[in-house]
């Protein structure tokens, strides 16, 4: 077991560098070698875009940290960004160590975003080593006396390509220094944020880390319980708290009885406005005093539509933005003069919720005016800007600090709680460590937006597309922003008064379809209620994608159909290059059967089986699924039993860990198509947990996900943290019509909505 | 009024000072032993990011009133294996690089592990009906199933 007592001790060390910046201060017991150099040392302050300082450090021993302003989630994020720096440094992958999400460390490159970790985090980083391995290369030119051109590199040793023993390390030649190398900055901080230097990048033919698949650097602290998260933060003289929110959606706050909480030990109510909490030394005591406070609240008109209606409210409500998006060609009218079949469908998405695996913690602590945030926000310097306006306090005195919390998934209860944790530890005087129960992380988190959607085909006599409108109309997809640098876009910002400020944002299908007349938009609607509803929207992996591609993918296979044509084949005919190359790809794997879908053989089985498929992209990352399922006629429940996935995201940084992360999104995706409905009724969310926010289970997992990965080394890396989300609840949809001739135009896919189609 | 209470914790004994006798032991193990496993995942034992072994047995201890397992002897995560001495289960889970966040790791393994105990070859079937009504949020249970039949491969 030695590889992984080394894996956890390199993982040790790795914190020690944060520690030693006085980042992770608290009760890490376990022995931590610390790195040679202080971070704290080699990290110019203030963070400067434009110096290659701010991004890369090489330490005494040869080793590099780099700076990295985005976070890993679970899917390995920064051991692809470490591949990509020891790339193009020529070094081994285990010598770069990645610091994480950390303000006061890495300058703002978006968090985590819209699966831009590799394709846009990844861009400066790589072009901040390059610059670094230029400067290195020039400087031994100098020393060694020999023309840079007569140089090589190899493990962070230049060396004279014609006389390898004369030589000199990266450790001799920076260890410990600044380069003090200023590069060319594009002005952006966030996900756009690029640098270059004009160092030339390694050609892919000469990879030799990227397309490898060393380890995750997580993994073994996690499954050795050491103290990585969020939640395990402590700090001296630390109170938990607990936040109470609105007994139904748009209550606001009439009184509070402090003496009900009075027989807890140390329990003490904070209220501000229409906000309110508790606070205690034991944990379990804040628990305790959150049941037990009482509170009146408004009793304010149902704030929401019938459950059973919210389709028909979003077909009736207001349109707030109106946007023609997306590939337009031709004109849809002139084209549908040329059909000789028009097809019509709608499409129904429900409200979902990110569901964390546990809900949102945050621990504050506010000493001497400077603020130290520990969040497990997936955007930590906008949890930093949130903070700081809601404080009031200048942005540069807070301190925020990523560590990893339950996976997110976009804008979860994360940024919620951070704001809260300082709100709280300002009003008391005291450190705050606050998490919310199980309902905060379901019921109360921003929500994926409900949705409907409206296609219309025309094919014409060869059975192909000839016109294709396609119109979503939704809640937006950020009723409040994707971070919370705004504490309009919190919970407490709006419970202190300030009023929701919707963007207008949903999308339309991204696809190379090769239709010559299209027309694609969408529509929002209104958001429910003004501040506070546990309905407002923001961003649910893959924002928006699921939904519209469940309808725009079951609909292709409705054309298909029309069209009485296989629906690969169908597919087929309108696509050409990487994208056919995926559905090939992923039909090889899959084994599929090439014939006009529908079901076949004896209607009256008990178990129907079918398979289905659906292809999309995602800002030119391509997913293709193809899914088997059974249907079980008498209990109406689904089982998706088998995928195959072809998946194009251009060059391939580390197929292993974009192996798992594709499996995630399978499962996740699987979840969502077959189960996951946010239930609410007019005054309130009843999704508060699992029982009543059911996900799959284990015994519902697919028997086998095959993945073909498509790997395109000259193509940069086009993103993978979300696309294979994207196609799931398409592929099953379809595979759920060939098993039973069910057409399902509704998610989730339920046992009721099966059974309530059967004939 | 405060209760003491003993507890036998990854083989340490420990006795703390409690206000209220029926409180879970996951706050115990947190906020008095200031142990950082398991999670708090839902606190209504629909999740198990809180599961610790009791006697040997697989419990989620987010529900589990301290005075119930007072005597018993209690085993966290940390407690089933060290990086050096590791349970098969916790060196399968390195080698399949199984968590995405993780924090529904103690549920998985301590379940599993108590699985194992019992039947130490199950069947895919078996795993899947041995774990189920477990949550992982990230969907990694393709990997949870290798890791489970690695583990039971090793042993
Ligand atoms: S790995 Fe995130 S919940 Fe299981």
């Amino acid at each position: 077991m030695n590889a992984i007592t080394n894996i956890l001790k390199s993982d040790l060390t790795r914190r020690g560098i944060l520690k030693s910046a006085g980042a992770l201060v608290i009760s890490f017991s376990a022995p931590v070698a610390l790195a040679e150099a202080a971070t704290a040392a080699i990290v110019p302050k203030p963070l400067d875009p434009t110096q290659l300082d701010s991004y890369l450090a090489v330490h005494r021993d040869g080793s590099v940290t780099v700076f990295f302003g985005k976070i890993d989630g679970g899917q390995g994020t920064d051991v692809g960004i470490a591949q990509i720096v020891a790339e193009e440094l020529d070094l081994p992958a285990d010598r770069v160590a990645v610091v994480m999400g950390d303000s006061a460390l890495t300058i703002n490159q978006g968090g985590a975003s819209g699966s831009f970790g590799i394709t846009w985090g990844g861009k400066p980083m790589r072009h901040a080593a390059a610059e670094a391995r230029r400067f290195l290369v020039n400087l031994a030119s100098e020393r060694l006396k020999v023309p840079a051109d007569k140089l090589s590199v190899a493990n962070g040793t230049v060396f004279v390509t014609d006389a390898p023993g004369k030589k000199i390390t990266y450790a001799k030649l920076i260890g410990g220094k600044f380069f003090n190398v200023a590069m060319k900055w594009n002005g952006k901080i966030g996900n756009d944020l690029d640098v270059d230097g004009g160092a030339p990048l390694k050609k892919p033919a000469d990879y030799k880390v990227v397309g490898t698949a060393p380890k995750r650097r997580d993994v073994v602290a996690k499954v050795f319980a050491k103290p990585v998260y969020v939640t395990d933060v402590r700090v001296p003289g630390m109170v938990h708290a607990r936040v109470i929110r609105p007994p139904v959606a748009g209550a606001t706050l009439v009184s509070v009885d402090e003496a009900s909480i009075k027989s807890i030990p140390g329990a003490r109510v904070v209220q501000k406005n229409g906000f309110l909490a508790v606070i205690a030394p034991k944990e379990w005591n804040a628990i305790r005093a959150a049941q037990q406070l009482k509170a009146s609240w408004t009793q304010p008109a149902p704030a929401f539509p019938e459950p059973g209606a919210i389709y028909d409210y979003i077909r009736q409500a207001p349109v707030r933005k109106r946007v023609v998006e997306g590939t337009k060609k031709g004109s849809v009218d002139d084209g549908m003069k040329d059909a000789v079949k028009v097809v019509t469908a709608d499409y129904e998405w429900p409200f979902q919720s990110h569901a964390s695996m546990g809900s949102a913690c945050a621990v504050c602590e506010i000493k001497n005016g400077k603020v130290t945030i520990w969040t497990g926000s997936q955007k930590p310097h906008y949890a930093q800007a949130g903070v700081a306006a809601l404080l009031g306090v200048p942005p540069e005195n807070v301190h925020a600090i990523w560590m990893t919390g339950p996976g997110s998934y976009g804008r979860n209860d994360a940024g919620d709680a951070a704001l809260e944790a300082a709100f709280i530890a300002q009003a008391v005087g005291k450190p705050v460590r606050l998490q919310g129960m199980r309902a905060e992380g379901i019921a109360w988190n921003a929500k994926g937006p409900a949705s409907v959607h409206h296609a219309r085909a025309g094919l014409d006599a060869n059975g192909k597309i000839i016109a294709y409108q396609f119109e979503s109309k939704g809640f937006s997809r950020l009723e409040v922003d994707s971070n919370e640098s705004n504490p309009a876009d919190s919970l407490v910002g709006q419970q202190m008064g300030i009023a929701l400020k919707p963007t207008d944002s949903f999308g339309t299908p991204d696809d190379s379809y090769d239709v010559p007349n299209r027309l694609m938009a969408w529509e929002t609607i209104p958001p429910l209620l003004d501040r506070v509803s546990p309905l407002r929207t923001s961003h649910l992996r893959d924002p928006v994608g699921p939904q519209i591609h469940f309808a725009s993918e079951s609909f292709i296979d409705e054309l298909a159909l029309a069209a009485n044509t296989d629906a690969v084949e169908f597919r087929l005919k309108h696509l050409t290059g990487r994208d056919a190359a995926a559905v090939k790809a992923a039909a090889d794997k899959f084994g599929w059967d090439t014939r006009v879908s529908g079901p076949r053989g004896d209607a009256k089985a008990d178990i129907q089986t079918g398979r289905g498929i659906a292809y999309t992209k995602r800002l030119n990352t391509i997913v293709v699924v193809a899914a088997e399922v059974e249907v079980d006629r008498r209990t109406g429940k689904v089982r998706a039993k088998r995928f195959a996935v072809a998946h194009d995201c251009g060059c391939i940084v580390n197929p292993a860990l974009l192996h798992n992360t594709i499996e995630g999104n399978i499962v996740q995706g699987t979840s969502r198509a077959l189960h996951e409905e946010v239930r609410f009724d007019r005054q309130k969310v009843t999704s508060v947990d699992w029982e009543t926010y059911p996900i799959l289970d284990i015994t519902e997992a697919p028997e086998k996900i095959d993945i073909v990965l498509l790997d395109h080394p000259e193509i940069p890396p086009t993103g993978a943290g979300e696309p294979s989300s994207r196609p799931v609840a398409g592929a099953i949809a379809n595979a759920i019509f060939d098993a039973t001739g069910i057409r399902l135009r509704r998610a989730p896919f339920t046992p009721a909505q099966i059974k309530g189609s059967q004939a | 009024m405060t209760t003491q209470i003993h507890l036998t914790v990854d083989g340490k004994k420990h006795t703390i000072a409690v206000d209220d006798p029926n409180m879970p032991l996951l706050y115990a193990l947190r906020d008095e032993l200031g142990m950082d496993n398991p999670h708090f995942g839902c606190g209504l034992a629909q999740c198990g990011a809180f599961t610790v072994h009791v006697d040997g047995q697989a419990i989620r201890s987010c529900v589990t009133p301290l005075a119930a397992v007072k005597d018993a002897k209690i085993t966290t995560l940390a407690g089933l294996g060290t990086a050096e001495h590791p349970h098969p289960l916790q060196a399968a889970y390195v080698e399949e690089q199984v968590p995405q966040c993780g924090y529904c790791i103690n549920g998985w393994i301590m379940t599993a592990a108590a699985l194992l105990k019992s039947n130490p070859h199950p069947s895919d079937q078996q795993i899947r009906d041995g774990l189920s009504g477990l949550k992982c949020r990230c969907g990694t249970h393709m990997a949870i199933i290798r890791a489970v039949k690695r583990a039971a491969a090793m042993a």
